[in-house]
């Protein structure tokens, strides 16, 4: 009898657990984390049984000590960077005490490039790449958004371009800016222009559909309304048009950074341009014991900012656009 | 020419379709007084919009004109301001941003401190005083059609065209709108052209309700002067035999004279019959 009474007790009681928020908590919380923790037993458990002519495959572990490792040497190199300026000035103010009429020189600091160091390199490449492809790809899709003549007359050319890897055009950019960009003092360095135009290549495609798209789809009752208040073309664009297509042109500038991200890292390790693919190639190069640890840090590096890359966009969107409601994913 | 505000003359209007060109309208004639309010009723698809669209300079007619104060209408503009069916405000404008861009397109020399005064004025008008700065989104469809129709009265238009502006709207709700648009009217003197389905609506609002024949070639039937004190009273004219005269006219035009009882596939059939023999007729031509 007792029993039978301690069963509903039992249940009043679980009754007073404020459910909604637990499940939240699992939901948003403890689920990715039971995700990660599967796959990185899974990984491990792999990684003992995978022998490659430089060792075991590197599990979590032994990623994780290589990712302190190149932090490690990034610093070493920064500190040397330091001592090796400092030394210089010191030289400097030695030479000018005994010679005032001498002119100091600075020489840079020819060490190879950190870790850190490549991955600002790439970070930099692709968004420079991607700016410069949206600020092409944006008005162009615009223009073929509003008028069907124009889309009628580029439509070809997307097509044919969009399939194309970039990476197929990587020598012939390589070859043009090494002919075209010829300066005494460059701003920048050729590879970098490499990269960048490559990256630029594949960012603009989807930038310029999404955006093309957007704009043809616009409510046809707020053409109207345009055309009863007489808005001109420039207003016409500023206040109906790109409030309208906000969410089309981000949906295209998310794939083109998604894309111009994956494309970086294959164009730097095709052409040895500084960057994450680069690091990448060498330390395949390198083989030794530590290279693919090495390796997989940079892969995990490359998703872990591809992600972060997205998201940035995502909040630059709610940012920009006007509907706060909408679900952004 | 005329002493007529708004004149149609044999308008018509041909679309082109995959089958050779379709006569939405045929020979329509109206000539509308300042200061009138005009019903346009007819059944789904006889071209009440169209007819609507055509004032707005939205559509180009294909045969005859409309001439507003002895001048063409061959585009758009803000001196024939159009509320339409779905409020159609800027959804990432606030009612006031919305009115506003209505205020600054219609060239007049405001100044700055006067544009304000004028949407404030205009919302005042419309009972949205109190919601001016929510966006379209946070108000209901009443709220946005109300706004709506204050966006289309900043303009200063010579002709008010309202295409069913309560269409999508609750009873409860469409009786206080029109309440609303019978007090402006009464109080700016607008000339109205309104689309509507509602006879209830046509009566309570019209000076004359301009009735139209089903398509292909639509074109007027008949036109019925709404001969009834104003203002007007929805709840003592509920029991006027005159009203309810009025009412009688134009359900009578609508379900006996334009009596339209077909299924949707066997209009359907008609129109593809219409068509093929008019593009018959103009092979043989």
């Amino acid at each position: 009898m007792s029993k039978q009474q301690a069963i509903p007790m039992i249940f009043s009681q679980v009754k007073q657990v404020n459910w909604p928020t637990l499940n939240q908590f699992l939901s948003a919380t403890a689920l990715p984390i039971v995700g990660i923790v599967i796959f990185l037993g899974l990984w491990s458990l792999m990684a003992k049984n995978i022998d490659t002519s430089l060792g075991n495959f590197p599990g979590p572990a032994a990623v994780w000590q290589q990712t302190k490792v190149l932090v490690d040497e990034h610093n070493a190199q920064m500190e040397k960077a330091e001592k090796f300026y400092l030394r210089q000035e010191e030289r400097n103010a030695a030479r000018l005490a005994k010679d005032p009429s001498y002119q100091p020189k600075i020489r840079a600091f020819t060490g190879a490039p950190t870790f850190l160091q490549q991955i600002w390199t790439s970070l930099y490449t692709v968004m420079v790449g991607f700016i410069v492809a949206s600020f092409l790809a944006i008005p162009l899709g615009i223009v073929c958004g509003l008028s069907k003549n124009s889309y009628t007359a580029i439509n070809p050319l997307i097509q044919l371009f969009k399939p194309v890897s970039p990476l197929a055009w990587l020598p012939l950019v390589t070859m043009v800016v090494s002919a075209v960009y010829v300066s005494d003092d460059p701003m920048f360095s050729k590879s970098f222009i490499t990269s960048a135009v490559t990256v630029s290549l594949c960012c603009l495609w989807p930038t310029l559909i999404n955006t093309a798209v957007g704009v043809s789809s616009i409510d046809q009752d707020l053409l109207n309304v345009s055309k009863v208040l007489r808005l001109n073309a420039l207003s016409h664009v500023i206040k109906i048009v790109l409030p309208s297509s906000i969410p089309a042109i981000f949906t295209g500038l998310r794939l083109s950074l998604g894309i111009g991200w994956m494309v970086l890292i294959a164009a730097e390790m095709l052409a040895q341009n500084p960057g994450l693919g680069k690091f990448v190639w060498d330390e395949f190069q390198n083989g030794s014991s530590e290279s693919l640890a090495r390796i997989m840090v940079a892969v995990l590096t490359i998703g872990v900012i591809g992600f972060a890359l997205d998201r940035l966009m995502l909040m630059l969107q709610r940012k920009v656009s006007w509907d706060k409601s909408a679900v952004l994913r | 020419m005329s002493s007529h505000h708004l004149e149609l003359t044999q308008v018509g209007i041909d679309f082109p379709t995959a089958r050779g060109p379709f006569t939405a309208l045929k020979d329509v004639n109206l000539k509308i007084n300042k200061g009138e309010f005009i019903s346009l009723i007819g059944h789904s698809g006889c071209g009440k919009s169209t007819v609507l669209n055509i004032v707005a300079g939205l559509y180009q007619s294909t045969t005859g004109g409309v001439i507003l104060d002895n001048e063409e209408v061959n585009e758009p503009g803000p001196e024939r301001a159009v509320v339409f069916q779905n409020h159609s405000l800027l959804p990432w404008l606030s009612a006031y941003k919305n009115v506003e861009l209505a205020v600054k397109q219609t060239p007049n020399g405001r100044s700055k401190q006067e544009i304000k005064e004028w949407v404030e004025h205009n919302l005042e008008l419309v009972h949205m005083s109190h919601a001016i700065d929510k966006l379209p989104a946070e108000i209901s469809g009443g709220m946005k059609q109300r706004v709506g129709i204050a966006r289309a009265l900043a303009m200063e238009p010579k002709v008010l065209l309202m295409d069913e502006p309560f269409g999508a709207l609750d009873a409860l709700t469409r009786a206080h709108l029109q309440d609303s648009v019978m007090e402006i009217h009464a109080q700016l003197g607008n000339t109205v052209i309104m689309i509507t389905h509602d006879v209830d609506e046509a009566v309570l609002l019209s000076d004359r309700i301009v009735m139209m024949t089903n398509g292909p070639a639509a074109t007027i039937g008949e036109i019925l002067p709404i001969e009834l004190s104003r203002p007007r009273n929805r709840i003592q004219l509920a029991d006027n035999p005159q009203y309810n005269h009025y009412r009688h006219e134009v359900l009578k035009f609508l379900y006996e004279k334009q009596r339209k009882v077909e299924s949707v596939v066997s209009t359907k059939k008609d129109k593809d019959a219409a068509l093929s023999l008019t593009s018959k007729g103009s092979n043989a031509a």
